[in-house]
């Protein structure tokens, strides 16, 4: 598979729902049927409202959340491991080269655990280390590449403001010496000026250690400037693809548009010419057949307005992929 | 004309085990009618520190200054003690709309209850006048099905709709004040633009005065006309939202916009503000911001500076300090 690190292939992820013990059980398509592959090295963005599935993907890529049908293969140097079929051992490798960081610095960590415990857990857990003097070794490398300081090591969380606890995360999430990466919202509960600093973080490190990140936000412009690929996600669906700067600056769909438009623009003369969206985003208890934008779509064409264009990917340019109903 | 709002010399110190802290230090702000004031800042930088003084909604460890004024409709909102007079401006003459809407409505109350409480309190009003005000007003702020919403529960409705509901109830009473402290900081962007529209709307409708909380400097300019940018509790630059962020003098307010991603300018890189914002414990003298300050002058530097806003350019106010670090990068 050569430069992929990651494959995912027809990917569906549903939920059993049960309203109370009485009424039918019914099924939440949370993801549905996404393809993706991501390449060695890349920042891959995934970006949608709250809702739209991007965390549930983003898990399911992990091996956290059960897919229904489809994929996911991981391409190692030496095998390649299949997500869907994978037993303890391999599953225990796996999460070794496959890590976490989470969205609120203040939950993730736990408040009676000093720094230096809570880094070198992974280490302890999934035994990589052998001695003591191994794991604080391992610990105080990787604290220092997160640009923390060595003393800060013997304090416990609360001592630390919030850009210092999500370097903390960071560090957590490194210290195994993973290659891959989800950071799911990972810079959503932070300041500007601290975001701005864990976000050239996350690319210094991506550097230093060969990452490949899985990015995961609601923010469209922190997206647009630290990732590689993009993906726009609703309602379980991609809606389009491409490389980063080509669909900022070209968005083909609907959806797209409307989400760039809604950025407040910092110029107060350009006052929001938002392109807007009417109500809000579906229940995934029963989308809407055909394609799931329709209901709010600004400008349907009368075949998809009926629900009769299914959801399916065309590649517009190379690497850009747009949702047939938005091309038609 | 005087304003609707005149916040002056305000500190605000809290009595805590460690001690007591500076949240607010001298602060004058001012607000007219029909205007939106924006506070931009950090977090803990005191603007809802700020905001919860003009109701005197600050916990019972809370010491104001006694030369500090907060004059709202030509009355000393300070001065007041006796819980009559407070009830006048809670939620009558100033209303407030939170960042979380789920938080700020009771689970287990119906909307609509609540609602007609508020209304029953401050309005010479009976219940059935307080519904059908409710009601209009939840239909105003664009929810479909406005008797059906009435009557249900906060979980019932989703995030957007929440805050719908909270500034109907907000505005239901026709306050002169509103207080917006972060509203559209837990929506998605589609429904941010949404909500800013509707929020635009209704202050030219009404005519009130609006204090508009957020750390998001696009959102300020979209909605604010006057900005106040806040760092530890002092206001460090303030003045018409296009002069502050097309001309922003002061180093924090050029930080502030150095480190917001902007996505039609994506080559620029992202430069984050050295530091960490010092604790409220350990304010430094003299200008706060020296301990982040890229471009320090000597003087301002090792704290000989006083904060003290001067007027650059008409309505542009900036810290004396930060004019002379400004000059300097």
């Amino acid at each position: 598979m050569g430069d992929n690190l990651i494959s995912v292939n027809n990917v569906s992820v549903n939920f059993d729902y049960q309203e109370n013990f009485i009424s039918k059980k019914q099924k939440i398509h949370a993801v549905n049927n996404i393809n993706i592959k991501i390449k060695k090295g890349s920042f891959f963005g995934l970006v949608g409202e709250s809702g739209s599935g991007k965390t549930t993907l983003g898990r399911a890529i992990l091996g956290a959340n059960k897919i229904s049908s489809g994929n996911v293969i991981f391409h190692d140097d030496e095998r390649d491991y299949d997500l869907t079929d994978m037993n303890k051992q391999d599953l225990k490798e796996y999460r070794k080269k496959a890590q976490l960081i989470f969205q609120d610095p203040y939950a993730a960590l736990s408040p009676r655990m000093t720094v230096r415990d809570i880094i070198a857990e992974p280490l302890e857990v999934m035994k990589i280390t052998n001695s003591r003097e191994e794991t604080d070794e391992r610990v105080r490398d990787i604290a220092a590449k997160c640009r923390l300081n060595i003393e800060h090591l013997r304090r416990f969380p609360h001592a630390f403001s919030g850009g210092q606890r999500q370097r903390i995360s960071i560090a957590r999430a490194l210290v195994s010496n993973p290659k891959f990466i989800v950071a799911d919202e990972s810079v959503a509960a932070l300041d500007v000026s601290i975001q701005a600093d864990i976000l050239n973080l996350l690319k210094q490190l991506q550097s230093e250690l060969n990452l490949t990140y899985l990015f995961i936000s609601h923010d469209l412009s922190v997206v647009a400037h630290v990732c590689d690929v993009v993906a726009v996600m609703y309602l379980g669906h991609i809606v389009e693809m491409g490389p980063s700067r080509e669909l900022f600056k070209n968005p083909k769909h609907s959806y797209t548009k409307a989400l760039l438009s809604s950025i407040p623009s910092i110029d107060p003369e350009k006052r929001s010419e938002a392109i807007e969206l009417k109500g809000e985003i579906p229940s995934a208890l029963n989308p809407p057949p055909g394609c799931v934008f329709r209901t709010r779509c600004p400008n349907p064409g009368v075949d998809c307005k009926g629900g009769e264009i299914n959801m399916g990917l065309t590649e517009v340019e190379p690497g850009h992929w747009v949702d047939q109903c938005c091309v038609i | 004309m005087s304003h609707l709002l005149e916040v002056k010399n305000l500190d605000v110190k809290f009595d805590t085990d460690e001690g007591r802290i500076t949240a607010v230090e001298n602060i004058s702000l001012s607000v007219d009618q029909g205007e939106v004031l924006g506070i931009v800042g950090e977090s803990g930088s005191g603007k809802s520190v700020t905001a919860k003084s003009i109701m005197k909604l600050n916990p019972g460890n809370t010491s104001y200054n006694e030369d500090a004024e907060i004059i709202l409709d030509n009355e000393n909102v300070l001065q007041f003690t006796s819980k009559q007079d407070l009830k006048k401006i809670r939620g009558g003459k100033v209303s407030m709309i939170f960042q979380e809407p789920m938080a700020s409505f009771a689970p287990a109350i119906k909307i609509g209850a609540q609602m007609v409480e508020q209304l029953l309190i401050h309005k010479n009003i009976n219940k059935d006048e307080a519904k059908s005000i409710s009601i209009n007003m939840l239909k105003r702020v664009g929810i479909a099905d406005a008797e059906k919403r009435f009557n249900q529960y906060a979980f019932e409705l989703s995030g957007g709709m929440r805050q719908r509901a909270m500034i109907a109830m907000a505005l239901s009473t026709m306050p002169k004040l509103l207080l917006a402290d972060e509203p559209t900081t837990a929506l998605d962007v589609t429904i941010q633009a949404q909500v800013i529209n509707l929020i635009k709307d209704i202050i030219k409708e009404y005519q009130m005065g609006v204090i508009f909380i957020t750390h998001d400097l696009g959102v300020i300019a979209q909605v604010a006309d006057h900005v106040a940018v806040m760092y530890l509790g002092s206001v460090v630059e303030k003045g018409p939202v296009n002069e502050i962020l097309k001309n922003p003098k002061h180093p924090y307010t050029k930080g502030l916009l150095q480190a917001l991603p902007d996505i039609n300018n994506l080559d620029a890189p992202l430069s984050p503000i050295p530091g960490n914002i010092p604790s409220p414990l350990d304010r430094p003298t003299g200008c706060v911001f020296r301990t982040r300050c890229p471009h320090h002058n000597p003087e301002g530097k090792d704290g000989k500076i006083e904060m003290k806003l001067i007027e650059v350019e008409t309505g542009h106010w900036v810290d004396q300090c930060g004019i002379k670090c400004g000059q300097n990068g």
